[in-house]
């Protein structure tokens, strides 16, 4: 069944058709249509959960927390200040070992207050023990969270997942999204079976007080492995999607014409597809461009960036956010799994932030400027910010 | 002679890790007792999340879950929601927090979870300051208490500001069921339970538990402090059920509250007119407890 659908309703959908029993979620512009659409459907019977209208984000994440650790699927939505307000207990989540799935709708951190896309929010997070994957489209929306929750609940995984999608381009923008079928999707996720939980016939304790002696280490190493182990669970979800539902995901980087690319550009979420369309354009001028779009950041797609970066001449990384360290986050994160591996060019550019437009105009302009780095092999200058006030270069 | 009315029944095993003559340890004993097996706790950072021993041990039978500091509220309610759409409403899910967790940073997600009207206990024991970080002042901190960051010196700079009084917030929260209770009462304290356990809806119950570490007094004193912050009025019990007062003990002659104050170090450094103006402010909160009894019953 199709139906046309915002960014934020293809996520309630995503929640609804994935059975989540315990919703906890607070409100903060451009996320609200999510919990607000869970509302409408408990409200009238579509959806069978309770909905915990907390106070704030943090007590959003606790009781999904507190939920999930006592046996049941819970979801949650947010965006930028309420997921920098739950850092906390985004760390106990994961430390729990709980596969609790939430939508993130990327927006940028004030000030200045500014509620369009912006990825530091996510970025910021990206430390915290939790998969993330970056949306295209709302399609792309609603089917990760019902993977999300597959692939997170697997007992040899147990990590909690973020499902992002950028701002208005996608939160507010309707197109048509495939509603899979309720019964197909029971199947494919199957009965939230906890490892553990809260039972006064088993009583038992979570989160205790240990020692340096004790094992902390050891289950910080289990949840690395985890993170390694998901990408086997991922790429099974995503084979067993494709097939069951009719859909065409790559696991983790979704590449356009980049086999034998002169210049790769790095992106994630929206960016990517209007970057498809430059590519298609450039293309017919015969020029040798591609796109690959990171679809996971959490678990980091180190083997494919690798093999994608040794196939070409040149990796442009956009970057739709600025970490105040060695370049945004996606160029940050290339340029470390490149090291030693190759010596392809790589070069930031740090564009759309706080919601800027990014036209294909100027995505032209990057690939242009990209060719001319892989035809004479020198970047210029490592981390550009592009489309600056009164920077002429790239407006 | 009268007939024990505390269940024999034992909760809390040996070896649990807090100081010789701790009352939030009684505490929680009691409450374990008068609620029974069918119970999940969820305890914030505060001595209690040490008490029960270092990861694997616990002294504790019943179901823990630990929690961030400021979430006890949001984590009983996830709890609860879960546990109704598991069909097991017959569990307790009780937040069991100290007052800095419960009066300062956990008085949002508090009041939010009482507000939305969950069918759950929240327990403050009340030991009157942060003792787990080391005996730091806190909203729940009496008045010219000595604590780490009101440490006196040269200025006089102990507490200068009245004890927050977070039952009265509650109460104004119009729950079902709100409570004062104190480790030298456990007939009361778990009567109280047992009346709070019938009730279907949020249920607060504030314990005064001593604490000899914090408080700069013999271990061997606790108790006999719990009964004299009763008799002297200092620490009030009662109860508000459905807006009604009901004052569980009223001294037929107060004791003087210096009788209280003198046996803990906290308070040692306090001046004659000092005692003067806390008895006076105790004098003055016991006549309008009585008066709000008095007008609550009223018909
Ligand atoms: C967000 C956060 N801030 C500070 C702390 C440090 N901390 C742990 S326990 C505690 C004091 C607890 O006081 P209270 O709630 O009164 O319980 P008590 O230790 O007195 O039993 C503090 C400040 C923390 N764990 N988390
Ligand atoms: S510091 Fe006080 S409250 Fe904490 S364990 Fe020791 S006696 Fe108990
Ligand atoms: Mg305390």
């Amino acid at each position: 069944m199709k139906k046309i659908l915002t960014g934020n309703e293809s996520a309630a959908w995503g929640a609804r058709l994935s059975k989540a029993k315990v919703v906890a979620a607070y409100p903060i512009t451009p996320q609200t249509s999510i919990i607000e659409t869970i509302a409408s459907f408990i409200a009238n019977g579509e959806m069978d959960a309770r909905y915990i209208r907390v106070e704030s984000e943090h007590s959003a994440m606790a009781a999904c927390i507190a939920a999930e650790n006592t046996g049941v699927r819970t979801f949650t939505a947010t965006s930028a200040h309420g997921l920098a307000l739950m850092h906390e207990v985004l760390m106990w989540a994961s430390g729990a070992r709980l596969p609790i799935v939430m939508s993130v709708v990327n927006r940028a951190m004030a000030p200045p207050w500014s509620v369009w896309t912006d990825q530091l929010d996510t970025m910021a997070e990206r430390d915290v023990g939790w998969m993330q994957v970056y949306s295209e489209n709302n399609q792309e929306v609603l089917d990760s969270i019902i993977m999300s929750y597959r692939i997170g609940e697997r007992h040899h995984i147990l990590l909690p997942s973020m499902v992002i999608e950028d701002a208005f381009i996608l939160s507010h923008t309707a197109e048509a999204v495939d509603i899979p079928e309720q019964k197909k999707v029971d199947d494919f996720i199957g009965e939230f079976e906890p490892a553990f939980k809260l039972d006064p016939d088993e009583p038992a304790g979570f989160g205790s007080l240990i020692m340096p002696e004790g094992p902390y280490m050891e289950f910080r190493y289990k949840m690395a492995l985890a993170m390694e182990d998901a990408k086997r669970e991922i790429e099974k979800a995503v084979e067993e999607y494709n097939e069951t539902f009719g859909r065409n995901y790559a696991p983790f980087v979704d590449e356009y014409r980049t086999e034998d690319a002169d210049a790769i550009m790095l992106v994630l979420g929206t960016i990517g597809s209007t970057a498809k369309d430059v590519v298609d354009a450039m293309r017919k001028e015969g020029k040798k461009v591609g796109v690959a779009r990171v679809r996971y950041f959490r678990p980091f797609p180190t083997e494919e960036i690798r093999r994608i970066a040794k196939s070409t001449n040149m990796l442009g990384v956009v970057d739709r956010s600025y970490s105040f360290g060695p370049g945004a986050d996606l160029y940050a994160e290339t340029k470390s799994v490149l090291y030693s591996h190759t010596d392809v060019p790589v070069k930031d550019y740090v564009i759309g932030l706080g919601g800027r437009d990014v036209t294909p105009e100027v995505l032209r302009k990057l690939f242009d400027d990209m060719l001319k780095i892989a035809n004479e092999g020198v970047v210029d200058k490592e981390i550009e910010w592009v489309g600056l006030h009164g920077d002429e270069r790239w407006s | 002679m009268r007939k024990l009315t505390i269940p024999e029944e034992e909760y809390m095993l040996p070896g649990h890790t807090a100081c010789l003559g701790c009352g939030a340890t009684i505490a929680m004993r009691y409450v374990l007792k008068a609620l029974g097996k069918k119970t999940i706790l969820s305890i914030p950072a505060c001595c209690w999340a040490v008490i029960p021993g270092v990861y694997p041990h616990r002294a504790l039978d019943v179901p823990l879950l630990y929690t961030a500091f400021e979430v006890t509220g949001a984590s009983i309610s996830g709890i609860r929601e879960a546990l109704d759409v598991l069909g097991k409403e017959d569990v307790n899910v009780v937040g069991f927090a100290g007052d800095g967790g419960t009066a300062d940073i956990g008085l949002q997600a508090l009041s939010a979870a009482m507000e939305r009207r969950h069918n759950v206990f929240y327990i403050m024991y009340d030991n009157e300051a942060y003792m787990n970080t080391g005996i730091q002042r806190s909203g729940s901190t009496p008045w010219g208490a000595w604590t780490t960051t009101t440490p006196g010196g040269k200025k006089r700079m102990f507490k200068h500001e009245p004890k927050k009084n977070v039952a009265e917030i509650m109460v104004a929260h119009n729950i079902p069921y709100v409570a004062t209770a104190t480790i030298a009462y456990p007939e009361d304290l778990i009567a109280k339970l047992r009346r709070a356990k019938e009730i279907k809806g949020p249920k607060f119950i504030q314990i005064f538990s001593p604490c000899p570490t914090g408080w700069r007094h013999s271990p061997d004193k606790t108790v006999e402090i719990s009964r004299l912050a009763v008799q002297t009025n200092f620490f009030p019990l009662y109860e508000v059920i459905n807006g009604k007062y009901k004052v569980s003990i009223k001294p037929k002659n107060p004791k003087p509250v210096k009788e209280f104050l003198k046996l803990q170090g906290r308070f040692r450094h306090l001046t004659e007119e000092e005692v003067e103006y806390i008895q006076h402010e105790i004098d003055e909160n016991w006549k309008a407890l009585l008066k709000k009894e008095r007008c609550s019953q009223e018909e």
